[in-house]
């Protein structure tokens, strides 16, 4: 009697001690995916701390003027951002302005116009174009569409647009190939994939129901994109636009190849100039004394500032997006 | 009476109508036209990827290692390099993304702190490549005072992170509860449960985001190009210099010698190739998935 309920009392203290054991494995295991989760908030911190460290002696020496002033001498250890933040700007804003009216048409034809079976191979070769690493995009740009422009687009934007007095000074100059239009012309081909996935994904959270009652009340395809379906996904569709600027914005090696690296402010978009990311890739290297490397990681930081305002917007857009489609 | 009625009513209807159809047509024109103006001038980039870079393919080009200017050879130290690389960024880069994913998806669901680091986690997914670069020189270059292809791969290795993170999560949240109850139910501690069943019901989406990332990566130069710089011999030596194709793409196309532009190219092609083949893989993979289920 007394043996049976000794081994009941063993059985009963080697449960529990399984019990605790387990756990424990289940504590640690849950605090060490939680450590690795930290870990990723502490990456862009450390990438935070790190440029703001590597950025103090040219922030140190040339204060808030950094920002604001075009020279850039690595002679006279005189170095300024102005140049590099309106070459990142322009060539943006070319990108985007090729970029958006185009991966919006793409994603129209995907969605309400090509037959089905075109629909899948359509997208998946888009996916995919979006998975070419930007070199690619360089190399091309530098041996094919850069004497291209100067041969045959230059040319002709010289003799027309550049005749007309006010905005003629934008396409004024002699035609280089390389320079600011050019790297923004290939930044556009460059975030068609991305804008253009995103876009026609939000496209498709559209409820059928709704597109098919505007269909039902005689609405012609056109209308129903432009006064249904684009109402129904605008912040998605704003937030696919943010995603690829914030592209354009940090590319490095598309525009680096064709910008003409040159550290001034031209009034003609044809002009070599440089972006942030293309003056970092160019010279970090070869920067000689404390003060140059500094001042490309001020660089970096404030493309960093940039980049991070633009992303967080595009991700709050979209996240909105998706809340609306789960009610 | 009534055919002078729909006469009268005919036009304007009939107006608005044709006016309606020409917008539609109109904009429709437009959009077609613009889906062609894209993807011509995306093939057009594939198309002479294609015609310059398999005209540079050839034996030597796996088999010797990057010339001085002017010399023959191929791209055999780079190729190496960026294999070595970006497997140890993988091996390193995979574990953490996917336990910081499983946080998200098993522990942290409707946590603050969850929303945070998914927020932050998108944030990297999309962040400029070189600010990485920036990150691992200012961290490891400097500290250990000289480039090596160590710091290449953590460069590369953080970019694989937040692609293994977002996979993993979302893969993990396709695991229905149902299986997880049934093996809690059966007394499987919580870890057993996450890592003997979800896992393994996920684990065709895992792996695609693996590939996925290094798809990413293998084609990345910026983070490179003052991590691991380059080297023009052959070094299998984690703590100096290493070649690796992408920088050496870089050097050899902006340089002025027409033997070296050929090898860009040729280096250009195998890297697509090799990113496409992972894309397709990882696609074909993460159909599996699905249409087992």
């Amino acid at each position: 009697m007394t043996e049976i309920a000794l081994t009941l009392t063993d059985a009963h203290a080697s449960t529990a001690r399984r019990a605790r054991r387990q756990r424990l494995q289940d504590a640690a295991f849950r605090n060490a995916t939680l450590a690795f989760a930290l870990l990723v908030l502490l990456i862009l911190g450390g990438v935070t701390v790190s440029l703001i460290d590597g950025a103090l002696p040219a922030l140190r020496t040339f204060g808030f003027g950094f920002v604001a002033t075009e020279v850039w001498n690595p002679v006279s250890e005189q170095f300024g951002a102005l140049a590099p933040i309106y070459g990142t700007l322009v060539t943006s804003l070319i990108a985007m302005a090729v970029g958006i009216p185009v991966s919006f048409g793409i994603a129209l034809f995907i969605t309400e116009m090509c037959p089905a079976w075109l629909k899948r191979p359509l997208g998946v070769a888009i996916e995919l174009l979006a998975g070419i690493p930007s070199i690619i995009y360089g190399i091309w740009g530098l041996f094919v569409f850069a004497p291209f422009m100067q041969s045959t687009i230059q040319p002709f934007l010289i003799n027309t647009l550049g005749q007309i007095p006010g905005i003629g000074n934008l396409f004024m100059g002699p035609p280089y190939g390389i320079g600011i239009l050019t790297a923004g012309l290939i930044l556009g081909i460059m975030v068609l994939p991305f804008i253009t996935s995103i876009t026609r994904d939000v496209f498709e959270t559209v409820p059928p129901m709704v597109r098919e009652s505007a269909y039902g009340l005689g609405a012609t395809t056109w209308e129903v994109v432009w006064n249904v379906v684009l109402p129904y996904t605008r912040t998605g569709v704003v937030g696919g636009v943010m995603l690829g600027l914030g592209r354009a914005l940090g590319e490095t090696m598309a525009v680096t190849f064709v910008i003409g690296n040159a550290h001034r402010i031209s009034s003609s978009i044809m002009a070599p100039g440089t972006t942030i990311s293309a003056s970092i890739a160019n010279e970090f290297t070869e920067a000689v004394g404390d003060v140059y490397t500094a001042s490309l990681v001020a660089l970096g930081l404030i493309l960093f500032l940039i980049t991070f305002t633009v992303l967080s917007i595009a991700k709050l857009m979209l996240l909105r997006l998706q809340r609306k489609a789960g009610v | 009476m009534t055919m002078s009625n729909s006469a009268t009513l005919a036009t304007p209807i009939g107006g608005l109508y044709h006016r309606r159809r020409i917008a539609n047509k109109v904009a429709l024109t437009l959009a077609l036209g613009a889906a062609g103006f894209g993807l011509f001038w995306l093939v057009a980039i594939l198309w002479t990827l294609l015609y310059n870079g398999l005209s540079a393919i050839n034996l030597s080009l796996f088999t010797e290692n990057t010339p001085p200017p002017g010399g023959e050879g191929g791209l055999l130290n780079a190729i190496f390099g960026s294999v070595i690389m970006t497997t140890v960024a993988t091996l390193v880069g995979t574990p953490v993304g996917v336990m910081a994913g499983t946080y998200l998806a098993e522990f942290g669901r409707n946590t603050k702190l969850a929303e945070v680091v998914r927020f932050i986690n998108d944030v990297l997914l999309s962040a400029p490549s070189i600010m990485v670069g920036l990150f691992v020189y200012e961290v490891l270059v400097i500290r250990m005072g000289h480039f090596s292809a160590w710091a290449g791969a953590m460069a590369l290795a953080v970019l694989v992170i937040p692609v293994v993170v977002r996979t993993t999560e979302d893969m993990l949240k396709l695991v229905p509860n149902s299986l997880r109850e049934a093996a809690a139910a059966l007394g499987a501690p919580q870890w057993k449960v996450i890592t003997m069943v979800a896992y393994r019901a996920a684990r065709n989406g895992m792996i695609t985001g693996v590939l996925l990332a290094v798809a990413r990566i293998s084609g990345e130069t910026a983070p490179l190009l003052f991590t691991a710089l380059n080297n023009q011999f052959w070094s299998a030596d984690m703590n100096a210099p290493m070649a690796n194709l992408p920088v050496v793409i870089f050097q050899y196309a902006m340089s002025p010698y027409e033997d070296w532009r050929q090898l860009a190219w040729g280096g250009a092609l195998l890297i697509t190739v090799a990113i496409l083949l992972l894309n397709i893989g990882a696609r074909l993979l993460a159909g599996l998935g699905t249409t087992r289920k």
